[in-house]
């Protein structure tokens, strides 16, 4: 069905290197391709030093990617970005990001915090119209607009993170990248922000690409998921092939290292693990193979045979 | 499900009826309010709850780390342990000093691993002189003998190329090789208690469940009791034996494992466990307990989640509900196990969801 869909966000090849000295550079994101749909939710998975995180910057351009191509809504914001260029993607594209104490800034009031954006890019006629538009994102997030003369530091956690993504949409943007954006909040917390998320997806049609290394919360919200390890997408597919058909060996493991909350199960059970040396998985001459339409997984042929004979 | 053997003579720790407050800038906070609490020779009791509901508080009271502005206002910790003359003795924590309960349990009989351990590493030191450092503090050690045993620890805690390790810092490790530096320092002296402040928030999935299995598996062989302070219910159900679940510094519900996760009887347990994600059925939202936790600057008055609780009763905003014992080792602090209170059953989706999770059991055995 996705297929004859236009995908807003086509990321091809894409290669993020940091270069740590003269003769050691870090290949954070190592040639990854993916595309993401208008009004879908992508998640991006995989242990910490991955390369999620830094995927999530390479496209928002916080980073500048050292290879490949980004094709976000038709325009190519990747290579050197002309003003027009520039101007969609920081307006079309917002960040939600991990720790809601640090990205705010302290000094401001919340609403201060959530019009900058409109004001730097003058979204706005009036300033009762500037206003206008802050209460009902406020509202939108659940919070009450009495709250919008306050600092970020007279809220809870899960309050500051409601801020930081009244902040994102405010925009009204057409993707939202949100990186880690529950990991720092309690589990009960976690659940609301998700119910948000989606409740604000149903009515706006955003699109998420929503990184995160638990997979739990990942599977409540994802159409899609994409399993990434050592800067590569070893496997990607819709949520149900990933969670009842993984063929990779690194997102079963992933997937056997979720606790299941039943005592008497969660105590026999031992979480396999994945040793990408000891099983010999080669990433550099692995091809995406074909599982299904939509189910992909990077490969060589004879690990994937392989694969598959272990199961 | 055999039940774990409770003898006296075992018990290491009993906490009884803690009741601490913090003297704060906007008023008094009452943190927590007569906490009662048993731990066993070899037993993992998980304490569950919220930030904010007291798990940490309680804890740093054990350690004698608590902030200068908490006033422990009543109650007792007895801490039961074997001195080096092989003499069982006892202490009350509460009745010492910090300063001694700093050079005599805390690090040597009683022993801390911290969430983040980034922050609870010295970043300027060799990993191996910190291991070192509470041996030669506490057990007198030769600095010759304490390198040993830091090398015979690195190995114990699964990391490979000990000597190698013990001459690098903090920021050349990952995550989950320096949680395993903080458990070797933790493990370090022998300790009867261990503490385990959300050893896992800071890591990730894969890592997080080889941590735990360490952490067992190191408990077992030196027969360690151990305390987990979580809000994640997967993590409880893999460790503890024991689970008490606290709100607003009071404990609301305790149990062993299988009567908390199997026959939970309180209503905030009932929305902790169906607030969890579950992997195997995929509805369409999650389950949220509404509303916040209560402001323990203001006096609570009855049931303090009486106002988020959907079942409560017309008692609930007036008396505290009293501990009930609803048989084994569960105590409930609800109204609604009253004799006289009416029969309410938990919501019909968890009651569905706890079937489901016995009959895996049940497959599973």
């Amino acid at each position: 069905m996705s297929e004859n869909r236009q995908p807003l966000l086509h990321v091809e090849n894409l290669k993020q290197y940091f270069r740590v000295s003269k003769t050691f550079t870090t290949k954070a994101v190592d040639g990854i391709s993916f595309d993401i749909y208008e009004g879908e939710t992508f998640g991006l998975v995989g242990e910490s030093g991955s390369g999620k995180s830094t995927t999530g910057r390479s496209i928002i351009r916080l980073y500048d990617p050292t290879d490949g191509k980004i094709v976000f809504d038709g325009i190519d914001i990747s290579g050197k970005l002309s003003k027009e260029a520039e101007k969609h993607l920081r307006t079309n594209m917002q960040m939600i990001f991990q720790d809601p104490m640090a990205c705010l800034n302290p000094r401001k009031k919340v609403k201060e915090i959530i019009a900058q954006g409109l004001q730097i890019h003058h979204k706005y006629e009036t300033k009762e119209e500037l206003n206008d538009k802050v209460n009902r994102i406020l509202d939108k997030v659940g919070l009450s607009a009495e709250q919008a003369t306050r600092f970020p530091h007279q809220f809870s956690g899960g309050q500051r993170q409601r801020i930081g993504i009244a902040r994102a949409l405010v925009m009204n943007p057409k993707l939202v990248i949100a990186d880690e954006c529950i990991s720092a909040l309690d589990v009960s917390i976690q659940a609301q922000v998700v119910n948000l998320m989606r409740d604000i997806q149903d009515e706006l049609g955003t699109t998420y690409l929503f990184i995160a290394h638990d997979l739990s919360m990942v599977k409540y919200i994802s159409d899609r998921i994409g399993v990434m390890h050592l800067g590569h997408i070893v496997e990607t597919g819709t949520t149900d092939e990933i969670f009842q058909n993984p063929i990779h060996p690194y997102t079963r493991a992933l997937l056997s290292a979720i606790p299941h909350p039943n005592p008497v199960v969660e105590k026999a059970r031992i979480a396999l693990s994945y040793d990408k040396e000891k099983e010999g998985v080669d990433y550099v001459s692995a091809t995406q193979h074909r599982i299904t339409d939509t189910h992909y997984v990077l490969a060589t042929e004879e690990d994937l045979k392989k694969w598959y004979k272990k199961k | 499900m055999e039940a774990v053997k409770k003898d006296k003579k075992d018990r290491v720790l009993s906490v009884r009826d803690l009741n601490i407050t913090f003297k704060t800038a906007y008023g008094i906070v009452k943190a927590i309010r007569g906490v009662r609490l048993d731990l066993f020779k070899g037993e993992t009791i998980a304490i569950v709850g919220e930030s904010g509901s007291g798990k940490s508080v309680t804890v740093k009271t054990i350690l004698g780390i608590l902030d200068s502005n908490g006033i422990i206002d009543e109650g007792s910790i007895i801490f039961n342990y074997t001195d080096e003359n092989g003499q069982k003795q006892s202490a009350d924590l509460v009745a010492m000093s910090q300063k001694d309960i700093r050079s005599k349990f805390c690090g040597k009989r009683i022993a801390m691993v911290f969430q983040d351990p980034m922050t609870s590493l010295d970043p300027t030191m060799m990993i191996g002189k910190q291991i070192m450092q509470p041996m030669v503090y506490h057990l007198k050690l030769s600095k010759k003998e304490a390198k040993q045993r830091a090398i015979e620890l690195l190995e114990e805690v699964g990391i490979d190329q000990p000597e190698k390790r013990f001459r690098q810092y903090p920021h050349e490790l990952s995550g989950g090789m320096r949680q395993r530096v903080v458990i070797a320092i933790a493990l370090s002296c022998n300790p009867e208690i261990l503490i385990c402040d959300e050893p896992t928030t800071a890591l990730d999935v894969t890592i997080q469940a080889k941590i735990l299995e360490l952490i067992k598996s190191l408990q077992k062989k030196n027969n360690i009791s151990v305390i987990y302070i979580t809000h994640d219910l997967g993590v409880v159900a893999k460790v503890a034996d024991y689970v008490a679940v606290m709100y607003a510094g009071r404990i609301v519900e305790k149990g062993n494992i299988n009567e908390i996760f199997y026959d939970p009887r309180h209503p905030y347990t009932w929305g902790l466990l169906s607030s969890m994600p579950d992997t195997d059925t995929r509805s369409k939202r999650l389950f949220t307990i509404p509303g916040s936790p209560p402001n323990l600057l203001e006096k609570v008055k009855g049931d303090a989640f009486a106002v988020r609780n959907p079942f409560a009763l017309n008692i609930d905003f007036r008396e505290e509900p009293p501990m009930y014992d609803v048989g084994g080792q569960h105590r409930v602090a609800s109204w609604l196990c009253d004799a006289r209170a009416p029969k309410v059953e938990m919501p019909a989706d968890l009651k569905e969801r706890i079937e489901k999770m016995k009959q895996e059991a049940i497959a599973y055995e």
